[in-house]
């Protein structure tokens, strides 16, 4: 239990400290993560919303293909993105391993099935309720999306904070295609692999507590919004 | 909008079935809608009203025979001169305004046209103080005068109604049954469904009586209500149609076709 | 048009806005990579040696730590300008194959098999490391591997060779192989008390021993011997030749050497710097 104690008074000693390498890697950990989740947003909730909507020959394949990709092991991804990025890779020439862009793609590619899955679970609910309606005013399917997007929004920030829940809780991709490297891609999770690896567990552990506490943040603050929001809207 | 254009009806279902799940849910319907009128469809639960409404509205296609639209043509489409208000209305997360707004930009009218018909609309409907409130958090009356007032602003020539006050007090139901009644008023023809005998008493110009997917009878308001030939009519009228339910729908299969006389009324089992 | 739909487009184009700005900020820095050894940058060198070097130099130096096996195969990709890396025939292979320009010795330390104090296959002082792991074979205690193909692991392989134990064929029972870097593997011998292979460096500076001690260290076949390549701009003509050269040239300098001796981990020197150099 005194790696408890000692990863609490780590974790409170960092940030009452004012650390500026935590403040480094907690900004950068929030930049990539933020940004890669919006970006599988803008991708992922289209995409969603028109495989829940459209009706087309693999479309069931497709759904299912979405739902198995939630699950997709990040070290797999951070594999892939690095063949991809590698000098020796069809997008070497970028010259994009080993930096925040390399990290940002790699969530993109975690994150864009998990928010495209649930989308279309939720505006495929909402087109049950909505069709009629809908087709008796004149939109069909592809003028209703972003009418059903819009009104499922209150639904779909669950799905969007499940896509950060998973960009800033995994380590294996960022791991793989940023590399870890001081002051340029060390992010939380890396860093908390890093530690660990030195044996410092409750150094470790305190990154872990700072982690789970912005992680809390975030989505206590979209809880807050979608709350008050839902409550005016109905 | 009702454009001074060539009227799209009559409107007329030419041996129109369909089928669901194998079974025949309407079957080999034929009539005709003229101009004019407020129609009420009247049937029990499962008579085949509410398909009725969505194989003329457009929203399920039937399984055989065919809608037609006698006076489109010509580049008219039918779909944008119709509306329809559901029994259960679905009113988008948005403001009172917007809902109306947003059915008029379906309609490809631009933003600075729609703003005042968006405001007349509400205002006919009574809901202009609401304009702002998010259409959600209205009352299921309130919400109900919202979609009147969504399709009103489209000035459609033909306004189907899916029992519109089934869910509704008898205050809210009164000011929805004005609301339609302006709306006839303003011109459209009104093709409604509902359970309630008063209400179908106080709207209709004419009455068609369904039972079991089969039109059974069609007559003026004043005939119907003072005698039906339909016995089935008859016995629904008086509220007793459940005693007439079984071995009875083959033998009046064709609107006024004559029912066998003095056969005694089922008992339930 | 709707509010929402227009505004999406806008929204979507500000955020590929943003992510490409967060890339591009970055970019003009001078800068090398750096693929090295777990147990260096365990050690904290890198934390000492490259501010000194940056400071001179003004180049950045970002390294990438991993197992020696991956870090040789980044640098064969072109993914890193140098390697720096402990496993002296694979290192030699790899410029043998003209992936690197020439290959300098830099620095050595020594690896020690540490254990549990209760030492249950009395290895204990021993100095010869073939024999210790021939006891502990015998006595089928826990022991931790690397099992990475770094140059740790290769070096334990070697040494299980020489004990002339088929110890990677019993894999999974008294023989573990984590898969993993020099950290890990610890805190994996220190939670299940088995004996384990590693640096010095990276046993000082580790922080969750245990019960685990040093028990077998002075063999000579410990040695650990570290060395630095440019890697080619034949093979790969972007690799930063230039700065990757100035780095190789400043650790090998006596400023270089002088910065490594200097490193130590709780009181004890972590390298020994052992560069041949012309006229020193």
């Amino acid at each position: 239990m005194t790696d408890f104690g000692a990863a609490f008074a780590a974790a409170f000693a960092m940030v009452a400290g004012f650390d500026p390498d935590l403040a480094e890697i907690v900004g950068l950990s929030l930049q990539v993560s933020l940004l890669a989740v919006g970006l599988a947003t803008v991708i992922g909730l289209p995409v969603g919303a028109a495989v829940a909507l459209f009706r087309f020959p693999g479309r069931t394949a497709l759904v299912v293909a979405l739902n198995a990709l939630m699950g997709l092991p990040p070290v797999v991804v951070g594999l892939i993105v690095y063949l991809l990025l590698s000098r020796a890779g069809p997008f070497g020439v970028l010259g994009l391993l080993f930096t925040p862009t390399a990290m940002i793609i790699a969530q993109v590619l975690l994150v864009t099935p998990i928010i495209a899955a649930l989308t279309r679970q939720v505006v495929e609910d909402l087109w049950v309720e909505y069709e009629d309606q809908m087709r008796s005013l004149g939109a069909g399917p592809a003028r209703a999306l972003t009418a059903l997007l819009w009104d499922g929004r209150f639904t779909l920030i669950t799905a969007v904070l499940a896509g950060f829940g998973r960009a800033s809780a995994e380590v294996g991709a960022v791991m793989i295609v940023g590399g870890n490297i001081d002051h340029v891609t060390r992010v939380m999770t890396t860093a908390i692999a890093l530690e660990v690896s030195k044996g410092d567990l409750a150094l470790a552990l305190g990154l872990g507590i700072v982690l789970m506490t912005l992680s809390l943040a975030v989505n206590a603050a979209a809880f807050l919004v979608k709350e008050t929001a839902q409550r005016h809207y109905g | 909008m009702m454009a001074p254009s060539p009227s799209i009806l009559p409107l007329e279902l030419r041996d129109v079935s369909f089928e669901a799940g194998g079974k025949r849910l309407v079957k080999d319907f034929s009539c005709t809608f003229a101009g004019g009128k407020r129609s009420i469809v009247l049937g029990p639960n499962g008579a085949g009203k509410s398909l009725l409404l969505r194989l003329c509205h457009g929203l399920i296609r039937p399984s055989a025979g065919e809608v037609i639209w006698h006076g489109a043509g010509g580049g008219i489409d039918p779909a944008s001169r119709q509306a329809m208000v559901f029994q259960r209305p679905v009113m988008l997360r948005r403001s009172v305004a917007a809902n109306v707004d947003y059915a008029l930009s379906l309609r490809g009218l631009d933003r600075s046209r729609r703003t005042a018909l968006v405001d007349e609309a509400l205002a006919r409907a009574g809901l202009s103080r609401l304009a702002a409130s998010p259409a959600r958090v209205l009352s299921v009356g309130e919400q109900q005068k919202l979609a009147l007032a969504r399709v009103w602003a489209l000035k459609p020539e033909v306004l189907f109604l899916d029992e519109p006050t089934a869910s509704l007090d008898p205050s809210a139901t009164h000011g929805v049954e004005e609301i339609i009644a302006a709306i006839h008023a303003a011109g459209t023809r009104i093709i409604m469904t509902t359970h309630d005998l008063g209400q179908a008493r106080r709207l209709a110009d004419e009455v068609l009586f369904l039972h079991r997917g089969r039109l059974l009878e069609r007559a003026t308001a004043e005939a119907f209500f003072a005698q039906p030939k339909n016995d089935l009519a008859q016995a629904f009228i008086r509220g007793e149609l459940l005693w007439w339910r079984r071995g009875r729908d083959n033998l009046a299969a064709r609107p006024g076709a004559p029912s066998e006389e003095g056969d005694p009324p089922c008992t339930v089992h | 048009m709707h509010r929402s739909l227009s505004r999406f487009p806008a929204v979507a184009l500000m955020i590929v806005v943003l992510a490409l700005v967060v890339t591009q900020a970055r970019a003009g820095e001078r800068f090398i990579t750096v693929t090295s050894t777990t147990s260096t940058q365990n050690s904290g060198l890198y934390g000492h040696l490259l501010p000194i070097f940056t400071g001179v130099t003004g180049i950045e130096v970002r390294v990438v730590a991993v197992g020696t096996g991956q870090a040789i195969r980044l640098a064969r990709q072109g993914d890193a300008d140098v390697l720096f890396v402990h496993h002296k025939a694979s290192e030699e292979k790899f410029v043998a194959e003209g992936f690197g320009v020439a290959r300098f010795d830099v620095m050595y330390n020594d690896f020690v098999i540490v254990g549990p104090k209760a030492d249950p296959a009395k290895v204990r002082g021993m100095t010869d490391a073939a024999k210790a792991l021939v006891k502990i074979a015998a006595a089928k205690a826990a022991f931790a591997s690397r099992g990475d193909n770094s140059g740790t692991n290769k070096k334990e392989l070697e040494l299980w060779k020489t004990a002339g134990v088929d110890a990677r064929g019993v894999s999974g029972s008294w023989y573990r192989e984590t898969g993993s870097g020099m950290g890990a593997t610890l805190n994996t011998a220190s939670a299940m008390n088995a004996y384990a292979l590693t640096d010095r460096a990276t046993w000082i500076k580790f922080a969750n021993k245990g019960d685990l001690a040093v028990m077998v260290e002075g063999d000579d076949r410990l040695y650990n011997q570290y060395g630095i390549i440019l890697v080619s701009p034949a093979k790969h003509p972007h690799v930063k030749a230039k700065d990757g050269q100035a780095f190789i040239d400043w650790i090998l300098s006596e400023d270089g050497q002088e910065a490594i001796a200097a490193y130590h981990i709780s009181g004890e020197q972590a390298f020994f710097p052992n560069a041949a150099r012309a006229g020193y």
